[in-house]
C-alpha cells in the first residue's frame, strides 16, 4: 500500500515538472469556475431576447461584456453555459465510455480464451463500423436529448478504453499479486473489482483525459450540424454554428465560442499528455 | 623497434552533463592498439569500456562531452568533419555490437546491410559487392550466401546475426575491429564460436581487434594484451601472461580469483568481490576502488594513482610496490 | 499477399452485414415513416407510393429484398428525391469528396511528416516547440471553427480564393477546403512522425549505420524512412473515419455537393435507402483503409506475415 502511495506522490511531482499540463489544469479549473458561477452572478440569463441589442459587438452595450448575439442575449452568459454544456457531455460521456470500456476490457482480459478472441472480434468489427451516421440517426430519429447524447457518444467511444485496458490487464496477469490473490482463493468478478480494477486506475486517468477532448468536439460537430442540444440552450458547438451564419457582420459571434472550445480542448489535451507523461513514465 | 601504432589514445574523457553534475563515463584513458594485435578489454558493467569503444568513432549519445585525443595514423578523429570521420567508420576502423538482435536493421536484407559497406568505401559494382559479400558470408562460416543474402535479420538465429555483423564489419577490411561484448547476448556455445571466428579471421586478415568483455576468463582465451578498467579508468595493463602471473592491481586479481576454475582446487574462500562499483556522478577522491580494495591504505582515499610503467609493457594505477602476492602473504 | 488480400474482403462482408442491419433496424423502430402525414397526402395516394417502394411488406421481407438488392450493387432508389436511385446520387457526389478527401490526405502526409522529422532533427529547438505547440493548436481546433475562419480571412476580407459555390468544380475552389480537413491531420501527423523519427534515430540499427560510415542522406532515406512510417500506416484507418466526419463539415460550410451533406436531410427525411447507403458506403471505405493500412505495414515491415 505504501507502494502505491509512493507512486502516486512521485506521478503527482512529475506532474508538476510540466510546467504546460500544469498550467492547462488550471486554466481548466478556472474555466470551469467561471462557467458555473458567472451565469449565477450575472443579471442576464441565457435565453430572454432584448430586441433592443441586437448583435452588438464586445463592451458596446452596457453591462454585456462581450457582447449580444442577434436575439440580444447576454453572449458572456450563453458561452459559459456553452461550457457547462459541452464539458458536462465529455464528463459525462467519458465516464459512460469508461465504464463500458474497462468492464469489457478488463473482462476480456482476465477471462482469456475463446471469451477473450470473441469479445475482441467484436472490437475489431466495431471499429470497422462508422459510427458518425449511426449518431447522426440516432439524434435525428430520437430527439435531441441531453441524456441520448451522454449515452450515444459515450456508447461509441469506449472501444480504445477496452483495447488498452485488455492488454494492461494481460500484463498484471502475469503479476504475482494477482497470483497470490487467486491462491487465496479470490475468483471472477471479486478478482477484476477488487485485483485488477483498482491497478488499471493509471492508465484509465490518462485515456479518460485523451477521450475529453475528442468528445467534447464530436458533442460540438453535432450541434454544429444543428443535432445536438436544442436552442434556446447552447453548447459551444451550436453557438459556433450561430457564429458562421453571423461572422462577416459580427465575426465576434464565431471567436469568442470558437476561442473557447478551443482552449478546453487544447488545455484536456496538454493535461492528458502531462499525466501520460506522469504516470506512465515507461512510455518515455 | 616496431612502427607506431595505428590508434593511440591520450587522456581521453568522456563525461555527460546531468542535473546531479556531470557523470564522467571515461576518465583520462591512455591507450595504443598495435597493427594486428588483439586487446581486451574488460571491466564491469558502468566501468565506461563500452563507453570509451563508441567514442572512438565518435558515436557516443549527442550530449556526451569529449576530450582528449585520439589519433588514427595521421588523424586526429576528434578533430574530423564528419565526412572524413565517415572515411574510417567501418572502413579503416568497424564496429561490431552486443545485440546483433537490435544492431541489425530489421527491414533492409542481409545483402543490403553488407554490401552497402563496400558500395560505400570501395567503388565497386553492385554485382562485385554482391559477390565479395557471399565470400565474406563464407568466410565467417554462414552457408548457402545467395539465399541468405536476401533473408531478414529476423530470419537468423541470433549467432548467426552476429556473424552477419562480423561479415559486414570485416568487408571493407578494415586496420581495427572494435567488439562490445559480442558475444554476450548469445548461447555459451555459439559464444565459443564467435570467439574462435575472431581469432580466425584476425590470423587469416591481420585485423587488430579490440575485444570489450566483461568476462576475464573470455579474454584470456584469445587476447595478446588485456586492459582492465574501472570507474572510467584503466587500472592495469599488461601482456595476458604478464597480467595473469603478476597482477599488479588488486582490483585485476580479484577480477581474477572471480573466474571459476574446474581445474584449480576449491578456493578457500568465495572471491567475490566486495561492495560495488562507485557511482559516476560522484567517485571518491582518491583511487576510485579503494572502498572495495583489500590492500587499501591512507593515501588511496586522497590521492589518486596515476598509470605508470611498473615492468616493461606494464602498466598500473595503484599506490602499491612491487608484486600483489607478496603483499597477501604479509597481510595474512 | 493476393489471397490474403482475398480473405480480408471476404471477412468485411458479415462486418458490412453487420452495419446493414444495425442501420435497417435502427430507421425502422424509429417513429415515422419517409411518407407520412406531415406532407399532406391522401391516404389512398400515401398506400400507392409504400406499396410501390415495398414499405407495406413485413419487415424481415424489406430487409430480405434490400440485402438482394445490395449484393448486387444496387442500393436501391432514393426516397425524398423521386426518380432518382441512390447509387446515382453516390456517384455524383463522391467524385467532389474523394478530390477533396485526398488532396488533404496528401497535404497531411507531406506537410505534417516535414514538419514532424524536421522538429525530430532539431530536438529541444525553437522550431520544435513553436511547431509541437502549433501541432496541438491544429488537433485542438475543430474543422468548423477553422473552415469559417478560413472563409472570413482568406475569402472575405483578403479575396485571395472563392469560399464556396462550387462552380464546374474548379481547383481553386478545392484549395480551401482541402486545407480546413487537412488541417487537423497535418498537425496530429507532425506529431506522430516527430515521435517515432526520434525513436528511430535512437535504435540501435541506426548507430550501427553509422559505424558503417555510412552518408546522411543514406542513413535517413535508407535506414530511417521506414521504420518512421509504421506509426503512420497504422494511423491511416481511423484517419479515414475522421476524414468523412470531417467532409460533412466542410461540405456543409463551404456548399459543397458531396454526399455527406445529403447524409443529414436524408436522415432528417426518413430517406431509408439513402441513409443505409451512405453508412454502407462509410464502412466499406473504413474497412478498404484499413485493409490497405495492413498490406502497407506488411510492405514496410519484413517481419509482419500476413495471415
Amino acid at each position: 500500500m505504501s507502494d502505491a502511495h509512493g507512486f502516486w506522490r512521485q506521478a503527482l511531482r512529475r506532474l508538476r515538472t510540466q510546467r504546460m499540463a500544469m498550467a492547462s489544469g488550471v486554466l481548466l479549473a478556472l474555466i470551469m469556475l467561471a462557467c458555473l458561477l458567472l451565469p449565477l452572478l450575472s443579471p442576464y440569463d441565457y435565453f430572454t431576447p432584448q430586441f433592443e441589442l441586437l448583435s452588438r459587438g464586445p463592451m458596446l452595450a452596457g453591462g454585456h461584456i462581450l457582447g449580444t448575439d442577434p436575439l440580444g442575449r447576454d453572449l458572456l452568459v450563453r458561452v459559459m453555459w456553452g461550457c457547462r454544456i459541452s464539458l458536462a457531455v465529455g464528463l459525462a460521456a467519458s465516464l459512460v465510455s469508461v465504464l463500458i470500456g474497462v468492464a469489457w476490457g478488463a473482462t476480456a482480459g482476465y477471462v482469456g480464451g475463446s471469451t477473450d478472441a470473441l469479445m475482441m472480434r467484436a472490437v475489431d468489427i466495431l471499429y470497422s463500423v462508422p459510427f458518425v451516421p449511426f449518431v447522426i440517426v440516432l439524434m435525428v430519429l430520437f430527439g435531441r436529448d441531453l441524456w441520448l447524447i451522454f449515452l450515444a457518444i459515450g456508447a461509441v467511444s469506449w472501444l480504445d478504453i477496452a483495447r488498452i485496458v485488455r492488454g494492461e490487464t494481460l500484463s498484471l496477469k502475469q503479476r504475482e499479486f494477482i497470483e497470490a490473490a487467486r491462491v487465496s482463493g479470490v475468483r471472477g468478478a471479486a478478482m477484476i473489482a477488487r485485483h485488477i480494477v483498482p491497478n488499471l486506475i493509471g492508465i484509465v486517468i490518462i485515456y479518460a483525459t485523451l477521450a475529453i477532448p475528442t468528445v467534447i468536439l464530436f458533442e460540438a460537430f453535432l450541434s454544429f450540424l444543428g443535432l445536438g442540444v436544442q436552442s434556446p440552450l447552447a453548447s459551444l458547438g451550436s453557438l459556433v454554428a450561430d457564429g458562421t451564419s453571423e461572422m462577416q457582420s459580427h465575426p465576434h459571434l464565431l471567436i469568442v465560442p470558437a476561442v473557447f472550445l478551443a482552449l478546453i480542448i487544447y488545455c484536456f489535451n496538454y493535461l492528458g499528455d502531462g499525466l501520460r507523461d506522469a504516470l506512465d513514465p515507461r512510455d518515455r | 623497434m616496431s612502427a607506431p601504432p595505428p590508434l593511440r589514445i591520450r587522456g581521453l574523457s568522456v563525461g555527460y552533463p546531468s542535473d546531479h553534475g556531470a557523470i564522467q563515463a571515461v576518465r583520462e584513458v591512455d591507450l595504443d592498439v598495435a597493427a594486428g594485435e588483439f586487446l581486451g578489454i574488460v571491466g564491469e558493467s558502468g566501468s565506461g569500456k563500452t563507453q570509451l569503444l563508441l567514442a572512438i568513432l565518435r558515436l557516443s549519445a549527442p550530449h556526451a562531452r569529449l576530450a582528449g585525443s585520439i589519433r588514427y595514423r595521421e588523424q586526429e578523429l576528434l578533430q574530423l568533419n564528419v565526412r572524413a570521420l565517415n572515411q574510417v567508420r567501418g572502413n579503416r576502423i568497424s564496429m561490431v555490437f552486443q545485440d546483433p538482435m537490435t544492431a541489425l536493421n530489421p527491414y533492409l536484407r542481409i545483402g543490403r546491410q553488407i554490401t552497402e559497406v563496400l558500395r560505400v568505401h570501395r567503388n565497386v559494382s553492385g554485382r562485385e559487392a554482391e559477390r565479395r559479400g557471399i565470400e565474406m558470408l563464407e568466410s565467417v562460416h554462414i552457408p548457402e550466401g545467395p539465399r541468405r543474402m536476401r533473408q531478414y535479420p529476423h530470419e537468423l538465429s541470433g549467432g548467426m546475426r552476429q556473424r552477419v555483423m562480423i561479415a559486414m564489419a570485416l568487408i571493407a577490411e578494415p586496420e581495427i575491429l572494435l567488439a562490445d561484448e559480442p558475444s554476450t547476448a548469445l548461447d555459451v556455445t555459439v559464444q565459443a564460436q564467435i570467439l574462435s571466428l575472431f581469432q580466425e579471421l584476425r590470423a587469416r586478415t591481420g585485423t587488430a581487434i579490440v575485444l570489450v568483455t566483461h568476462d576475464l576468463g573470455v579474454i584470456a582465451e584469445v587476447a595478446d594484451r588485456v586492459a582492465v578498467m574501472y570507474a572510467g579508468r584503466i587500472m592495469e595493463q599488461a601482456p595476458i601472461h604478464e597480467l595473469f602471473a603478476h597482477p599488479r592491481h588488486p582490483y585485476t586479481e580479484a577480477l581474477q580469483q572471480s573466474i571459476p576454475r574446474i581445474d584449480a582446487p576449491r578456493p578457500t574462500h568465495l572471491a567475490s568481490i566486495g561492495g560495488a562499483p562507485p557511482n559516476a556522478a560522484a567517485l571518491p577522491a582518491g583511487c576510485a576502488f579503494a572502498p572495495r580494495c583489500i590492500y587499501r591504505m591512507p593515501i588511496c582515499e586522497s590521492i589518486d594513482p596515476p598509470l605508470i610503467e611498473a615492468a616493461p609493457g606494464h602498466w598500473k594505477a595503484c599506490h602499491h610496490q612491487g608484486p600483489l602476492g607478496k603483499l597477501r602473504s604479509e597481510a595474512a | 499477399m493476393l489471397r490474403y488480400t482475398v480473405r480480408r474482403l471476404l471477412g468485411a462482408i458479415p462486418t458490412l452485414l453487420v452495419i446493414v442491419t444495425l442501420a435497417f433496424l435502427l430507421l425502422h423502430a424509429a417513429p415515422g415513416g419517409p411518407f407520412d402525414a406531415a406532407k399532406r397526402m391522401l391516404p389512398e395516394i400515401q398506400k400507392s407510393i409504400e406499396a410501390k417502394y415495398h414499405l407495406d411488406e413485413p419487415l424481415w421481407r424489406q430487409y430480405l429484398r434490400y440485402l438482394g438488392d445490395l449484393a448486387r450493387g444496387d442500393l436501391g432508389p432514393s426516397f425524398q428525391y423521386r426518380g432518382t436511385s441512390v447509387n446515382e446520387i453516390i456517384a455524383q457526389g463522391l467524385p467532389v469528396d474523394a478530390t477533396i478527401g485526398l488532396t488533404a490526405i496528401t497535404l497531411a502526409l507531406v506537410v505534417g511528416g516535414a514538419v514532424g522529422v524536421n522538429a525530430a532533427l532539431r530536438r529541444g529547438s525553437r522550431w520544435d516547440y513553436g511547431s509541437m505547440a502549433f501541432a496541438v493548436a491544429g488537433i485542438s481546433t475543430p474543422v468548423f471553427v477553422v473552415a469559417p475562419l478560413m472563409i472570413l480571412i482568406f475569402a472575405v476580407t483578403l479575396h485571395w480564393l472563392p469560399a464556396g459555390d462550387w462552380v464546374g468544380g474548379s481547383p481553386s475552389h478545392l484549395v480551401l477546403p482541402a486545407i480546413a480537413l487537412a488541417l487537423p491531420y497535418v498537425a496530429y501527423i507532425a506529431r506522430l512522425m516527430r515521435g517515432s523519427t526520434i525513436e528511430v534515430l535512437n535504435s540501435p540499427f541506426i548507430r550501427t549505420a553509422r559505424a558503417k560510415g555510412l552518408p546522411l542522406r543514406l542513413i535517413v532515406w535508407r535506414h530511417a524512412l521506414r521504420p518512421t512510417l509504421t506509426p503512420l500506416v497504422s494511423f491511416l484507418g481511423p484517419a479515414i473515419a475522421g476524414l468523412l466526419t470531417g467532409s460533412i463539415v466542410v461540405e456543409s460550410v463551404f456548399g459543397l455537393p458531396g454526399i455527406g451533406r445529403h447524409f443529414i436531410t436524408a436522415a432528417l427525411n426518413r430517406d431509408y435507402t439513402l441513409v443505409i447507403g451512405i453508412t454502407v458506403l462509410y464502412g466499406a471505405l473504413i474497412i478498404l483503409f484499413n485493409l490497405l493500412a495492413d498490406l502497407c505495414y506488411a510492405w514496410i515491415d519484413p517481419r509482419v506475415r500476413l495471415r
